[in-house]
């Protein structure tokens, strides 16, 4: 232990050196998201115009610190001064930020979104004061984008690994009380509590016991997880040590969806970090609890992220779901005692350990303790990943930190394909594990998604019926046919070919595949038909009575119009049309041919953004010859 | 090449639970699963070739034909697909004459569907090779492709 006091303290003084920056630092959100918005073009193009311009600065690439809609941002720190962070950064305005703020030492307030500094500063708003921002509560992301991810010294100096010491200080059984007293609840999904399958397990007979970290995060549409590992994997890994301690496991398993190289990346650089350090490995600290970790990747199967089919799949079999009981708190991985705890769950643990359970009993409701992070994504204005705490209302999310939408709300989707479609009525709804399943909902892991009118109900409870019927592993007949019996019966709907008794079908089939299905798969998938029947029942009957799509997304319920009065014909459309369909000389109207049309939006979207006209070109419902 | 797929077996111990992780190092060294390298793999791990299409088949992942020369995404996840995630697929299928799934005749482009990258805030997203592209514009994607050859 020794040894690692040592070393917090040169990390911290070394922190402290950093903080102080005797020269410029410049900070650069590089998480998977910065990337996709080009970060790493500007990232080269920092480092370029410092050399041209013989200027020294220390570039750091830090993590995500959730407003993503704000990407790429690119924070500035001269000496003395607090950072700055600048958004939507493009290779245009960099030279320009760099130039007034880091060549000339004047803050380019124009492009600047918020500071993080404690005084007012040249009136930029302090970044934390913003309004995405003001309401949140961070606890599991509080160092996501303040840190750089890849120096564990960072993360010691923020007291990283405080309360794995403060763990090993105690016994194992008093690390789990701690967590019973914290009220902690699984992020996964189902929110059990955490305390009781950990004691299960912990007194399971078997001296060989595995903690597997559920870092697959399936739902598609939500990146909690991912952005959690990137911009701070030390959270993660210390949540597991305590949580290996606890349960008394020796092996830790991460198994990570493939589809996030980054992520994979960080965790085996910060795992090397740990073991130079003494915090992996035999005889950890020098106490008698010795672990390691290991890093699986997921090949992209949706159900492994249910338990039994995600030990199976470990075990190199196909991720087919197993019914219980046996818990895998008893017989898991290798018919062994298994924890497998959710990233977030486990990320969460060091905080509860530091600061202890009366602390984190501070947040949240009775029930529901603590914080919960989403990834609100969608229509929402602000998009990105927040972390607000339970029983927080599903209208202060989509409008005070979302900033609500451009066109008027429709529906919210919580818990992915698992999860149900909400509408307007339940925006007063707190958000909390009990009032979700009681709206035909669930919390899931995180997404949530906001839909304007421009979304079709019936199309997205297809998608998500279409998702989980092709996931669906096929061995129990309830989920395997069942859903595919739904599917057909959706797409017959958004063709315009549905009747009265296919609801009713879809109904009776949702009831048995919720009562009939072997694993949480196949028990949740009807819920997005079921809410969108329940809440949005006129929609389904618009597409059955009248073979209309309000919201003109179903392919065979719509056509393209040119409206000649309105059209220019000044060609833009005719260039961007994939198919030719478009045509008619320039300065004259032009024209759809409907049989080469495959609706794709190029013309529109062109006519809109790009053309004189701006609105010639409409989508509407195919107009019936009555 | 069967020098890489030996490469990559010793790098395994001859447990059952390798499977996967060999496969996945396969398909990255070779691009895809080739029917020498399952024979391979079973004569290892002592299993079946029967056994390794088995699970192999059951995971997305895994490819069975030689791949082209750029891998060609496009992200159906929720956030992509309620902002038009599905029309950028329908287009790319157009301009490039192929289906999903399927490899353009020379061998340019991979056209294959993913369940999210984790950029869902920056929908609608493909990704080409490595690199991911944020809020494309199907307008726009023609343009896009020029740059892969
Ligand atoms: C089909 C299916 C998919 C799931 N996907 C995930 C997932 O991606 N990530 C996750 O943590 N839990 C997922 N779960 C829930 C897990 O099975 C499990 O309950 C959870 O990882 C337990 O961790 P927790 O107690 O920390 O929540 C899924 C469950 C089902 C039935
Ligand atoms: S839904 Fe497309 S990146 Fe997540």
């Amino acid at each position: 232990m020794n040894n690692l006091t040592k070393r917090i303290e040169s990390a911290k003084q070394k922190w402290e050196v950093f903080q102080k920056n005797e020269e410029p630092i410049i900070y650069i959100g590089a998480a998977s998201c910065g990337r996709a918005a080009g970060a790493v073009q500007l990232l080269a193009q920092t480092n370029r115009w410092l050399k041209e311009n013989e200027l020294t600065a220390k570039v750091v690439q830090v993590g995500c610190i959730g407003p993503c809609y704000l990407e790429p941002l690119v924070d500035v720190q001269m000496p003395g001064q607090p950072r700055v962070s600048y958004n939507n950064v493009t290779t245009k305005t960099l030279p320009v930020i760099l130039g007034s703020h880091v060549g000339e030492s004047v803050p380019y307030t124009k492009g600047a979104i918020g500071h993080f500094g404690k005084e007012p500063f040249n009136g930029i708003p302090r970044f934390f004061e913003l309004p995405m921002l003001k309401p949140q509560v961070r606890i599991v992301l509080r160092n996501c984008g303040l840190i750089d991810p890849e120096q564990i010294d960072q993360y010691l100096a923020v007291d990283g690994y405080q309360g794995f010491m403060n763990a090993l200080q105690t016994s194992p059984d008093d690390v789990i009380g701690v967590v019973r007293r914290a009220g902690l609840r699984g992020r996964g999904g189902a929110g059990f509590p955490t305390y009781k399958k950990w004691t299960v397990c912990r007194n399971a007979p078997g001296n060989q016991k595995y903690l597997i970290c559920n870092a697959d995060e399936g739902d598609p549409g939500a990146f909690m997880n991912r952005s959690l590992i990137e911009s701070d994997p030390h959270a993660l890994l210390e949540g597991m040590l305590i949580a290996g301690y606890a349960i008394g496991a020796s092996h830790g398993i991460v198994y990570i969806r493939a589809e996030y190289p980054l992520a994979i990346e960080r965790l085996n650089e910060a795992m090397q970090q740990m073991k130079d350090y003494g915090l992996l490995g035999e005889h950890i600290l020098d106490s008698a609890f010795s672990f390691d970790i290991k890093v699986k990747e997921g090949a992209g199967a949706f159900v492994c992220g249910e338990e039994t089919a995600l030990i199976g799949s470990i075990e190199g079999k196909r991720g087919m779901p197993k019914s219980r009981p046996p818990f895998p708190a008893i017989s898991g991985l290798f018919g062994c005692p298994t924890i497998i705890n959710n990233v977030e769950t486990l990320g969460t643990l060091p905080n509860i350990l530091r600061n202890g359970p009366d602390w984190y009993n501070r947040f949240g409701k009775e029930g529901n303790r603590g914080t919960k992070t989403f990834s609100l994504v969608g229509k929402v204005r602000r998009q990105g990943l927040i972390e607000v705490q339970l029983g927080t209302s599903l209208r202060e999310i989509i409008y005070d930190i979302g900033g609500g939408l451009q066109k008027p709300f429709k529906a919210i989707q919580t818990g992915g394909p698992s999860g149900g479609c909400l509408s307007e009525e339940f925006l007063d709804l707190t958000v909390d594990y009990e009032s979700l399943t009681a709206a035909g909902s669930i919390m899931g892991s995180g997404g949530l998604i906001v839909m304007d009118e421009d979304t079709c109900v019936v199309d997205l409870a297809k998608y998500f019926l279409d998702f989980t019927q092709k996931e669906s592993c096929g061995k129990c007949t309830p989920c395997r046919v069942g859903t595919r019996h739904m599917v057909e019966i959706l797409t017959k709907i958004t063709h315009g070919e549905g009747s009265a008794e296919d609801l009713l079908a879809l109904r009776t089939l949702g009831d048995t595949i919720k009562k009939g299905a072997l694993c949480g798969l196949g028990q949740t998938a009807p819920n997005p038909v079921l809410t969108t029947l329940r809440y949005f029942r006129n929609e389904y009957l618009e597409h059955i009575k009248e073979q209309r799509c309000r919201a003109v997304v179903c392919k065979d319920l719509i056509e393209y119009r040119v409206i000649k009065e309105k059209c220019t014909g000044c060609q833009s459309c005719v260039k961007v049309c994939p198919t030719g369909a478009i045509t008619g000389p320039r300065s004259e109207p032009h024209n759809v041919d409907k049989t080469k049309c495959i609706k794709c939006r190029s013309c529109y979207v062109t006519c809109r953004f790009e053309a004189i006209a701006g609105d010639a070109i409409v989508i509407g419902s195919v107009e019936k010859r009555s | 090449m069967p020098e890489t797929v030996d490469a990559i077996l010793v790098k395994h111990s001859r447990r059952p639970e390798n499977l996967i992780p060999i496969l996945q190092d396969v398909q990255k060294e070779l691009g895809y699963i080739s029917p020498e390298s399952v024979k391979d793999i079973s004569r290892y791990l002592r299993i079946s070739e029967n056994q390794i299409f088995g699970v192999s088949s059951f995971y997305a992942q895994f490819r069975f034909t030689r791949p082209g020369r750029h891998s060609l995404r496009v992200c159906l996840g929720t956030a992509c697909h309620v902002r038009g995630g599905a029309t950028v697929l329908d287009t790319l299928e157009n301009v490039l004459g192929v289906k999903c799934g399927d490899t353009t005749p020379d061998a340019r482009f991979d056209l294959e569907r993913v369940a999210c990258l984790g950029c869902c805030a920056l929908s609608p997203v493909v990704q080409i090779d490595k690199r991911i592209y944020s809020r494309v514009a199907v307008n726009k994607l023609s343009e896009l492709l020029k740059f892969y050859e």
